[in-house]
């Protein structure tokens, strides 16, 4: 029972970041209809960030987590000022290529600035970990819960009761109707990569104490959070929530009771499969095709 | 396409002459390889140049063509041939069966499940143990030899892997006029416009991707057989990367893209071979750049250059 509950959490928590990182991809591809390759790269500055805010500049958890979901922000607006806008008239493939292109720039520079090895972050409360119902918890698991369902509840406030919110909604159901009602929609985009740099920044900085801040740790996550994207129906928030935390705790039993050494190949089995199945989604009523 | 016959003759003659010219054996290593980076990277652009089909993949089919090979030869004590040639014959299995489904998938989602295929291979790479040696690697692969004759210099194998890529060009070149070609290029600029003239979409495209793998896998396999030693880390995802910098580089919608995009990249470590750890952050940029200030790759800026000559005479 005890095992159970460590694998439950473990599972939990990483299903928290996998579910930020989803909602990360779904804020540009609502916004653009593009999927963003370098995705996984924000998660991973996220995290160098975290590192050099807290273990150089020894600044508090309550500073250097905001600070890293503005520099995240930030990376997120340049990204999409420098390499997504002059090239989403170029059509899909070069979209996906150029930020195949922007991934790879980022992780080289972040091995030149960060080096190969992979740095290890404090955990923000306390090293000690918590005794639960008979297993042991790091207390950064807390933490990662804690501001996960704070920033999710602000989110899910912000698009669903605000003006900006409404806008960016509106821009994504159909651009040129937002567009003739007086919506500027490329500001709009560029709020949507602003959020989407900073929420991802923010799942690399909450990760970081317990997988480390390493500079090719992007790919994974961004595979993994695209599975969980699409678990929950690519654009879907609360699909996002739901798939994350469902590849999570199914990752994090299966690495628990049969094998770590597949772990990652099982998310991808996952993600193939749906990909196959369900297009569309798990949890959402399926639309039609757009040709 | 005359001029593709052409330019096909030439690149004949240049690979034939250029052992004699080159100053030792350590440059023709380094064009041997950028052989097989050709014939690797000539497969994925039949792919994504002609048919439109991203795969962020193929550094996993490379790899299985290698590995199966390779352990067939190093497990099994399979002769070279046979065990090549099946080798060849499973890629194209396994890249018709997992191609079947994967191909109705489109833009994003394609690429996604090619990078996850990717990604499974390698996962497989690593840790199948018992036939693959893990992450140490799978040693003790026989290298290339038809009966005596043992092709173990580096300049025997060059000229193998030459003539193999000038071969596999004259088969893309003759494969993209015939009526398969055609209609490779018809989906390209509209799948559903393909089909109601009368081309069958699915099977096209599965056509197109177990040929290109089958290619890549060839690369593979000839860099097996000449190393004799593989590990997983060859068949990454950074490699499945590289070849998409090759063939944008060199432009996408010609299959001499392959060609200029491999041979630069190959050559590339030798001009920069102090700056190893900046190799990842020149692919992206080169990558970036290209796509935004040359869509048409090095092909398109020849083209470009040429015309322009020619319209000022």
């Amino acid at each position: 029972m005890d095992q159970f509950i460590q694998y439950l959490f473990a599972g939990l928590t990483m299903g928290v970041i996998y579910a930020l990182t989803a909602v990360g991809f779904n804020l540009i591809y609502n916004a653009t209809g593009v999927v963003n390759f370098a995705q996984g790269e924000l998660v991973m500055l996220g995290a160098m960030f975290l590192y050099t805010l807290q273990e150089v500049f020894h600044l508090p958890p309550f500073i250097s987590l905001p600070t890293v979901f503005f520099l995240g922000a930030l990376v997120g607006v340049f990204f999409e000022l420098g390499v997504v806008k002059p090239l989403l008239r170029l059509g899909i493939i070069t979209v996906i290529i150029g930020t195949i292109g922007a991934s790879v720039v980022l992780k080289g520079a972040a091995m030149l600035v960060w080096g190969k090895d992979a740095l290890a972050v404090r955990a923000l409360l306390s090293e000690k970990p918590l005794s639960f119902l008979g297993a042991n918890i790091n207390t950064q698991v807390l933490v990662v819960l804690a501001v996960t369902s704070i920033v999710v509840l602000l989110l899910w406030y912000f698009v669903g009761y605000t003006m900006v919110g409404r806008a960016i909604r509106a821009c994504s159901i159909n651009t040129i109707a937002a567009q003739l009602s007086g919506i500027p929609v490329e500001l709009m985009i560029t709020i949507s990569f602003c959020l989407s740099g900073g929420f991802s920044a923010l799942a690399g900085g909450l990760i970081a104490p317990i997988t480390l801040a390493e500079y090719d740790m992007g790919t994974m996550l961004a595979l993994k959070g695209f599975c969980a994207a699409i678990i929950g129906g690519l654009g879907n928030n609360t699909g996002a929530l739901v798939g994350g935390l469902l590849l999570g705790v199914m990752e994090g039993m299966s690495a628990g009771y049969l094998s770590s050494a597949y772990k990652d190949a099982l998310a991808f089995l996952i993600l193939i499969l749906v990909l196959f199945w369900r297009p569309e989604g798990l949890i959402t009523r399926g639309t039609g095709e757009r040709v | 396409m005359k001029r593709d016959y052409l330019l096909l003759t030439f690149a004949t003659v240049v690979v034939l002459l250029l052992p004699f010219v080159l100053p030792g054996d350590y440059f023709v290593e380094v064009f041997l390889f950028m052989g097989i980076n050709v014939l690797v990277a000539l497969g994925l652009s039949m792919l994504m140049g002609y048919a439109g089909q991203i795969s962020l993949g193929h550094a996993g089919f490379c790899g299985l063509g290698a590995y199966i090979s390779g352990a067939l030869t190093a497990q099994a004590h399979w002769p070279v041939l046979p065990a090549a040639i099946s080798a060849l014959i499973a890629t194209a299995l396994i890249a018709a069966i997992v191609g079947w489904p994967t191909l109705r998938l489109k833009g994003h989602y394609l690429a996604m499940a090619t990078l996850g295929m990717g990604i499974i291979l390698y996962v497989l790479f690593d840790q199948f143990k018992p036939l693959t040696g893990g992450a140490s690697g799978l040693s003790g692969i026989q290298s290339l030899h038809l009966g005596d004759f043992y092709l173990d210099t580096p300049k025997r194998y060059y000229y193998l892997v030459w003539i193999l890529v000038i071969m596999s060009f004259w088969v893309c070149i003759n494969l993209v006029r015939s009526r398969t070609g055609l209609a490779l290029r018809a989906l390209h600029s509209s799948e559903v416009a393909a089909s109601t003239l009368g081309v069958n979409v699915a099977l096209c495209k599965l056509k197109v991707f177990v040929f290109s793998c089958v290619l890549t896998a060839l690369g593979g396999i000839l860099y097996a057989h000449y190393i004799t030693f593989i590990s997983p880390e060859t068949f990454s995802f950074m490699y499945s990367i590289k070849l998409v910098v090759m063939i944008v580089l060199g432009g996408m919608y010609s299959l001499w893209g392959a060609l200029l995009g491999g041979a630069f990249l190959s050559l590339l470590p030798e001009l920069l071979h102090k700056l190893e750890d900046m190799e990842v952050i020149i692919h992206g940029l080169i990558l970036l750049l290209t796509l935004i200030f040359l869509p048409r790759g090095l092909v398109g800026l020849f083209q470009s250059i040429g015309d322009r000559i020619r319209g000022g005479s």
